[in-house]
């Protein structure tokens, strides 16, 4: 993996931030595109841009060819057919799909099992509609060092249980939770069982047919691909049972004053125009991860964690949170004494580091830490060790700054 | 620009050892309110002599900048009538704590806004004299 070449392919990490060069750590609220997929968008609009699947033309033969190919893509990427695969703007509708869908199904005795971990897009369409229709939904603690409490979690699965849906890996601490075992936990229940992928899919290979799961949500602008994309990745059994949210055109086979039938998947579940540009983004955003594969990928940020916790644990007053150990993707949270989170992100903008400070959408998970925010750096393909040697320094700066 | 300019003397100063912090007890007036999205909110208490203020005080909870500048604004107002105070403008503060933090607007103007925005109310409903959640 060559970081240089692949760091060439990114035109925004020649910019200069406040006279400095860019260092953007913050991949896992959004990451940065190559121009592979910024001209595959461009060539869209600039030769064949059409409404798909409807008219009988050839720039419409030809967007809507591409966008379906764009589902194939992406359904190869995780092992799955390609109408198993929904385009949706981000994880947070994928989501909602899910909690409306599933939910209004569900009956007065129903349980729904998230955890604390949780981003709010997978906790409050949950609390929301369990209060709604009276489902309950019950909330799987997290142990000191942020990992899924296991017992918790064995506890609170029982056989009222229809719906299991967890984070695959903390947007706020990076911990890799250990889906594959819970799929299979929530299946002896009968349960079904959903994972936010937002923060792994990005990182890491995966497998849906060897993890399982019912459901998949995802980001594609958090894994290269134009903002406005997002993907569902759901069983063929599962989403023909399933019924769809957004109602319209494009997503029925036939509509009379009696009856409408829904259309084939994934269009069922895709109402209105669709993101077009945005989905052949993604195929280009996926063809550009395949290029250089998903364990490089993998390898070269489990590196940057380990010198970045090293070199971290040397700044004065830091509180790193999150586990210590291998169960960690690119994503670390931190504070330095008692600084304001902000006022350190401020700082390190000063020196051109781009970095999350906040809650991160994820107040439960904040709370039973006991913590009040954070500042957070995730990494991407294209960060490298010096750039963290930066962001040491910088930190420094705000240690000496504010006194600590 | 340069972390030192942003956090310069006059900041530091004002978040380290803040003037008029506490609070007033029993207050003429008392505004608080926040920014929901940040979490940073700001509560100020004040007694009134002949329509101007005579004394005031902050608490608050947040980043350095929305403090300094909350703390300053209390030294500020000490004295003015309510038109005055509500004659003030974002760039008072800013030739205050400098120009560098219009960078950070909403942390820098934070107190400002809910102490205007509670006496504004005040003035417009006189039996308004304590408001809890000014939003920001
Ligand atoms: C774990 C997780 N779930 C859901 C989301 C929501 O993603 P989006 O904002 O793309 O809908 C995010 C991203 O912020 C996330 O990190």
């Amino acid at each position: 993996m060559n970081i240089e070449s692949i760091r060439k392919d990114f035109p925004i990490l020649e910019r200069k931030v406040h006279d400095k060069p860019l260092v953007y750590f913050d991949n896992a609220a959004t990451t940065q595109k190559p121009k592979q997929v910024i001209d595959s968008v461009n060539d869209f609009y600039s030769n064949y841009n059409a409404n798909v699947h409807r008219g009988l033309h050839a720039l419409s033969e030809e967007a809507s060819e591409a966008y379906e190919k764009a589902h194939e893509k992406v359904g190869n990427f995780i092992n799955s057919e390609w109408d198993e695969i929904v385009f949706t703007k981000n994880t947070t509708e994928s989501l909602n799909i899910l909690a409306y869908s599933l939910g209004l199904d569900l009956k007065k005795d129903d349980e729904v099992l998230i955890t604390k971990m949780e981003h709010h897009a997978n906790f409050v369409p949950w609390q929301y509609l369990g209060k709604k229709l009276g489902f309950k939904v019950k909330y799987v603690d997290i142990t000191k060092d942020g990992e899924l409490d296991m017992q918790s979690f064995d506890s609170l699965l029982t056989n009222k249980t229809k719906i299991v849906s967890v984070i695959h890996v903390s947007n706020t601490l990076g911990t890799i939770n250990p889906v594959k075992e819970l799929i299979e936990k929530a299946h002896d229940k009968n349960a079904l069982a959903i994972v936010d992928g937002a923060q792994s899919i990005p990182h890491m290979e995966i497998d849906v047919k060897d993890l399982n799961c019912d459901f998949f949500a995802f980001s594609g602008h958090k894994m290269l691909a134009p903002t406005g994309t997002g993907g569902l990745f759901g069983k063929k059994e599962a989403f023909e049972e399933m019924n769809p949210f957004l109602f319209g055109g494009e997503m029925i086979s036939s509509v009379s004053v009696e009856k409408t039938e829904w259309n084939m998947l994934p269009w069922k579940f895709e109402a209105g125009t669709p993101h077009v540009a945005g989905g052949i983004g993604i195929g280009a955003a996926v063809d550009y991860l395949n290029k250089i594969g998903m364990d490089k990928i993998l390898k070269h940020e489990h590196k940057l964690v380990e010198y970045a916790l090293n070199a971290l644990k040397d700044v004065k007053g830091i509180q790193l949170y999150g586990p210590k150990t291998d169960k960690r993707a690119g994503v670390i949270s931190f504070n330095i004494a008692d600084i304001h989170p902000h006022d350190v992100a401020s700082v390190l903008d000063t020196h051109g580091i781009a970095v999350r400070a906040g809650a991160h959408c994820t107040h439960p998970l904040l709370h039973a830490l006991g913590v009040e925010h954070t500042v957070r750096a995730s990494f991407y393909i294209y960060n490298t060790e010096k750039e963290i040697d930066v962001l040491i320094d910088a930190l420094n700066d705000a240690v000496k700054i504010f006194g600590v | 620009m340069e972390a030192k300019e942003l956090y310069n003397e006059t900041i530091l100063k004002a978040y380290k050892n803040p003037l008029n912090k506490g609070k007033i007890d029993p207050a003429d007036l008392e505004f608080g309110g926040g920014n929901r999205s940040c979490g940073d909110s700001v509560t100020y208490t004040l007694k009134l002599k002949n329509n101007k203020v005579e004394d005031i005080k902050f608490e608050g909870h947040g980043c350095s900048l929305s403090l300094a500048s909350a703390s300053l604004l209390t030294e500020i107002v000490k004295g003015k009538t309510i038109e005055e105070i509500l004659n003030l403008k974002a760039q008072d503060i800013y030739d205050i704590i400098g120009e560098t933090a219009k960078a950070r607007s909403k942390c820098a103007l934070l107190g400002i806004i809910v102490l205007q925005t509670g006496l504004a109310r005040h003035q417009k409903n006189p039996k308004e004299t304590k408001i809890e959640n000014v939003k920001i």
